[in-house]
């Protein structure tokens, strides 16, 4: 039986069949014999102008709409040969002075590679600014109320970078075949998307990214992974940030990977300071091995295990 | 507070499937949360209960199961229950498992009455 409007027919139901749905004082049209049936709804009969009861089964995914964005994203990236990553952490843990110190550095590693980013914030433009001062273009997304940075935003932003397009100054781009058919060893183009500071909601909103990139420092604590698992679960890297405060601070680095691993036992883990540059070889080097990924993400947080 | 987010999402779903379907008020709304969806319960009642008034879903009554997750559990290869993604296993105890299922947030069925707009209704009533 057809849930949705109660005929017994066994007509093909993706809602885009023969019989429009019309209003319920209307009969019910059978598409292939034309019959009309009164009284298809709960009650099985049809009363003018009293409504009936039914039921319409759903089975819809809440995210759905978030994740058929994402997905677009994702193919548009690969399209262009952009490696998009997510970067995701509470507020306070470095990462826009991380950022800026990674794209100064690969200014002077890569000098042709295009970086841009996508900053995310609940208001004001400063973290574009200083990501801008490094010469990188930057879009700055504002959230208002919101707590994290949805697919659409992600879409709406990049289509506002040179990223997107003709990449001026972009000299050593490989020529793509088809549209979306070339094979990506490497990054040849980065985007950087710096989510809302923030360890619970950006873990459910995928954006399109290649991967997400957690970023805890030293200053928190290193039971983090633990009491926000379903971000560390989601994360491909984490990176400890701030250890050169380590001597001053009671964080466990072994303690902190380990509950990593406890949520997540395939994610990988890199050790920086973004102040005195240490691990930065480390994370640089993760970074242009990041292929652009046409593949959607495993299930929400299982660990690939490639 | 993304909880709010999730409400927006279950209301532009529920409305879509309104103009599709020809309904003008939902009954019952009935969700089912999985245990790793990261959904608060309480914190989307509450937002839901914020954002339907003028929308079909005005004094529906919303029925959240929360389901359990499941995961593979590497030390007995079994298929186990888990309520996060802490748990240890609750057949060997083994903490190394990965979740399969129970990440979604999803809108389940709707009871619904058919027919009359309703700003209609109450003169179609009587």
């Amino acid at each position: 039986m057809c849930v949705v409007c109660g005929c017994s027919n066994a007509h093909d139901h993706g809602h885009e069949h023969g019989h429009a749905h019309v209003p319920a004082q209307a009969p019910h049209v059978d598409a292939t014999t034309g019959d009309l049936h009164y009284g298809s709804g709960g009650a099985r009969v049809s009363v003018p102008g009293l409504s009936q009861t039914r039921t319409i089964k759903l089975e819809a995914d809440v995210l759905g709409e978030n994740n058929r964005v994402a997905r677009r994203n994702r193919a548009h990236f690969f399209a262009h040969g952009v490696s998009a990553l997510n970067l995701v952490s509470s507020p306070g843990s470095g990462k826009t002075t991380l950022l800026c110190a990674t794209i100064e550095a690969l200014k002077r590693i890569q000098p042709h590679l295009p970086v841009a980013v996508i900053e995310g914030d609940q208001q004001t433009s400063m973290d574009a600014d200083r990501i801008r001062a490094t010469g990188a273009p930057a879009i700055q997304v504002n959230t208002g109320k919101g707590c994290h940075l949805d697919a659409l935003m992600v879409a709406d932003a990049f289509e506002r970078l040179p990223l997107h397009g003709a990449t001026p100054g972009h000299v050593h781009h490989h020529h793509h075949g088809e549209h979306g058919q070339h094979h990506h060893h490497h990054a040849e183009k980065l985007l950087f998307i710096e989510n809302v500071g923030n360890l619970v909601c950006p873990a459910m909103w995928d954006l399109g990214e290649a991967a997400k990139v957690a970023i805890l420092s030293v200053t928190e604590g290193d039971d983090k992974p633990l009491k926000y698992p379903d971000m560390f679960a989601a994360a491909r890297l984490m990176l400890v940030n701030k250890i050169d405060l380590l001597p001053y601070v009671s964080f466990d680095v072994a303690r902190c990977i380990e509950n990593a691993r406890r949520v997540n036992p395939a994610i990988e883990v890199i050790e920086v300071s973004a102040k005195t540059g240490a691990g930065m070889d480390t994370w640089l080097g993760w970074l242009m091995h990041v292929e652009p990924s046409s593949a959607s993400p495993h299930l929400a947080g299982v660990p690939s295990c490639a | 507070m993304h909880e709010l987010s999730l409400a927006g999402g279950i209301v532009r779903l529920v409305e879509d499937a309104a103009e599709r379907e020809r309904f003008s008020r939902v009954r019952v709304l009935h969700l089912e949360a999985g245990a790793l969806a990261g959904v608060e319960v309480r914190a989307l009642r509450f937002a839901l209960e914020a954002i339907t008034p003028g929308t079909c879903l005005e004094h529906a009554r919303i029925d959240i199961d929360e389901v359990p997750a499941t995961a593979w559990c590497l030390g007995c290869n079994l298929a186990v229950p888990i309520m996060s993604r802490v748990d240890a296993c609750p057949e060997c105890g083994s903490v190394k498992l990965q979740p399969t299922g129970g990440t979604e947030l999803r809108v389940v069925d709707l009871l619904v009455d058919d027919g009359v707009p309703v700003a209609s209704s109450p003169a179609a009533l009587t």
